[in-house]
């Protein structure tokens, strides 16, 4: 796929504002104590030395959310009541400084929104037209866990190029065809031998640091009844104030509700992210809740990401280890006692 | 503070083996440095779990609604306060409860110390006295308590429980020296335009998580106006009225029942300084109606009932 290209930090960096002519760039820059992607737009400061951002990259692919339709609501207007699509931004973004786990992440919402029985419109044209230039982590977070989860720190499924931070300089190498077009057009020196293997030293050193593992074999083996029976779901759930912190802030969760709002003679059809943290989650219109105490909201959540998911795509688990639930839940629920758990 | 720790341990090992309390609700050490987890000891054998240090950010008065059993907890000043507004308000019982009370000396603000610490994840936390040390990948950095209080406690004036049937500790000192209401005072002179942008940039940030809501112990309504379906009163997406309605009215729901314990301030996911929505009415209430919540089981609260000496300059 190419060869790997060095350049200098403001080189690259140089690149990247280029781009904005043929792209909608986005990149890390922090905002008070912590990073977000923002659309790199003149006054907005690229910051490619962090953890990773507080909020996951979804909302670039899946926005929180999003206009599906709309129609006037007065009889005298052309078109009333009849819901037309409304118009969305399809055109190429470029996503730079991703971490590899938020990369995976899409892989995983992938399997659900694209696949031979649903295909999601906005979703698969929106992750189509994204570019996504990742960053390797050379120092992986205390509470991330993609080499149990995902690809590594250096995992390179779902990127298109992946970014080496050697000190001064950055390795960028090609891993799609997409991402290979890229770099053919920029000016830079080819990677040599030795930079190649300060690069692997690099990613064998970060991968040593990581010591979450487990084996996924006793969520594939378990019944679902068993798993969902298990008596620790109170315990687990015991501290859970049923925010929706774990599953916003997650590059994988994807589960959205769809509501009309209606604003003088116009309605909206808006596509929003739900949680199955919340009340509404499941709320039938019967009154009737499948899940409406606290611990089977919790249970719903692992048990999605660790069982239900594991049996229906037979591709790991719904988690791309990229550990902010474990970071920012406010009560400490860590998902790697529970994956602990349903594998005991 | 973690003088505290065997002290709790030893009274719930007694209140549970003896029978006194169906279940015991402490804190227990979370697994990230700087996060401790509410938590819920049924066996005498499990209390070792249990430890108090200046993490205890959560309230665990949020854990007491509506439960039946007989529950032993360990309560500070501000855990306390609700623990009243709880009883007064009707979703506990006072003699369900056996409070072991904590003279508190201030929790600390986990935000300040990883700002300290260059935001950079700790792997550990051990505290001693008036100073604590942090630890991550190649550093080490021992710091002064005192200079990382939580904003709250920087300004708390209660920091002994008002309710409790043993204290673990003598009282500490109070701290009437501080004004808890210097910042609401530089925006009450601000003109209306500028209190607006004000709000509007707390919110700004905002993912409608609802983890400020549902930390806060006053919220404990059975279906939240934000989640009433039937009619809906709020929309659901991350459009900005949307979002300052949820919190000026949340905020509104805590008029003269805020303890300012800061749970919402702790848990919020993007940092949003969520006590600035209440401050202003916790000095109303303070100076109009010279009343702070959950102090005293004798009185009904603020909006249960009327004085004639109350504040009524707004009727016209």
């Amino acid at each position: 796929m190419g060869t790997s290209k060095v350049l200098k930090k403001d080189e690259w960096l140089k690149v990247i504002e280029d781009l904005r002519k043929g792209y909608k760039v986005f990149v890390p820059t922090k905002e008070g104590d912590f990073h977000f992607f923002r659309e790199y737009k003149d006054g907005i400061r690229p910051d490619l030395n962090f953890s990773n951002t507080r909020l996951s990259p979804k909302g670039l692919i899946y926005p929180q959310s999003e206009r599906m339709f709309e129609c006037p609501l007065s009889k005298d207007q052309e078109g009333a009541f009849i819901l037309k699509e409304s118009p969305k931004d399809f055109g190429p973004q470029l996503v730079v400084g991703i971490r590899p786990c938020d990369a995976y992440g899409f892989l995983i919402v992938k399997r659900n929104f694209d696949n031979p029985q649903y295909r999601d419109p906005w979703w698969v044209r929106r992750y189509e037209s994204t570019t996504f230039v990742g960053l390797g982590c050379n120092e992986p977070c205390p509470t991330c866990f993609c080499n149990a989860a995902a690809g590594g720190p250096f995992g390179e499924e779902g990127l298109d190029l992946l970014m080496w931070d050697l000190g001064d300089e950055y390795l960028i190498k090609p891993i799609t065809e997409k991402g290979s077009n890229l770099l053919a057009k920029v000016e830079g020196k080819e990677a040599q031998d030795g930079e190649i293997k300060e690069a692997e030293s690099l990613k064998k050193e970060s991968q040593k640091k990581m010591d979450f593992s487990f084996d996924i074999t006793p969520l594939k083996n378990k019944a679902q009844l068993e798993l969902f029976n298990e008596p620790y779901w109170e315990d687990v759930a015991f501290s859970c104030i049923n925010c929706g912190t774990c599953t916003y802030l997650c590059p994988t969760c994807w589960c959205f509700d769809i509501q009309d709002e209606v604003y003088k003679n116009h309605c909206d059809r808006i596509r929003n992210w739900d949680s199955c943290m919340f009340p509404l989650f499941t709320l039938h219109g019967s009154g009737h809740n499948p899940r409406e105490k606290k611990f089977q909201r919790v249970r719903q959540r692992f048990m999605h990401k660790l069982k239900y998911y594991v049996d229906k795509y037979g591709n790991g688990i719904q988690c791309s280890g990229c550990g902010r639930c474990v970071r920012y839940c406010p009560v400490n629920i860590d998902i790697r006692n529970v994956i602990g758990l349903m594998c005991g | 503070m973690i003088r505290y720790t065997e002290k709790i341990r030893e009274r719930a090992r007694e209140l549970l083996g003896q029978g006194k309390v169906d279940v015991f609700i402490g804190y227990k050490k979370g697994t990230v440095p700087l996060m401790n987890q509410p938590v819920m000891i049924k066996r005498a054998e499990d209390v070792d779990q249990l430890l108090w240090d200046s993490n205890c950010c959560l309230n665990l008065a949020n854990y007491l609604t509506k439960r039946t059993e007989k529950i032993g907890i360990v309560a500070n000043g501000c855990n306390s306060r609700n623990i009243v507004i709880h009883i007064l308000e009707n979703q506990i019982k006072r003699d369900q409860l056996y409070i072991l009370g904590i003279p508190c000396e201030g929790t600390i603000d986990h935000r300040a110390v990883l700002r300290a610490a260059d935001n950079q994840e700790l792997l550990g936390y051990s505290e001693d006295g008036k100073e604590f040390t942090i630890r991550g990948a190649g550093f080490e950095k021992t710091l002064k308590k005192e200079e990382f209080l939580r904003t709250n406690c920087k300004t708390c004036q209660h920091r002994n429980p008002v309710i409790y049937d043993e204290l673990l500790g003598d009282p500490v000192p109070e701290n009437t020296e501080v004004d808890p209401f210097s910042d609401v005072k530089g925006l009450e002179t601000q003109p209306p335009e500028k209190k607006w942008s004000f709000f509007q940039n707390l919110i700004s940030k905002c993912i409608r998580c609802y983890a400020c809501r549902n930390a806060c112990p006053l919220c404990y309504c059975p279906t939240c106006f934000v989640d009433e379906s039937k009619p809906q009163w709020v929309g659901k997406s991350i459009d900005p009225i949307d979002t300052m309605t949820f919190h000026i009215l949340r905020a509104y729901h805590c008029a003269g029942r805020c303890t300012d314990c800061g749970a919402c301030e702790r848990v919020c996911p993007v940092a949003i300084p969520m006590r600035q929505f209440t401050k202003k009415l916790n000095k109303d209430a303070k100076e109009l109606f010279d009343w702070e919540a959950g102090l005293t089981l004798e009185t009904r609260p603020l909006f249960d009932f009327y004085k004639t000496s109350d504040y009524n300059e707004f009727i016209y």
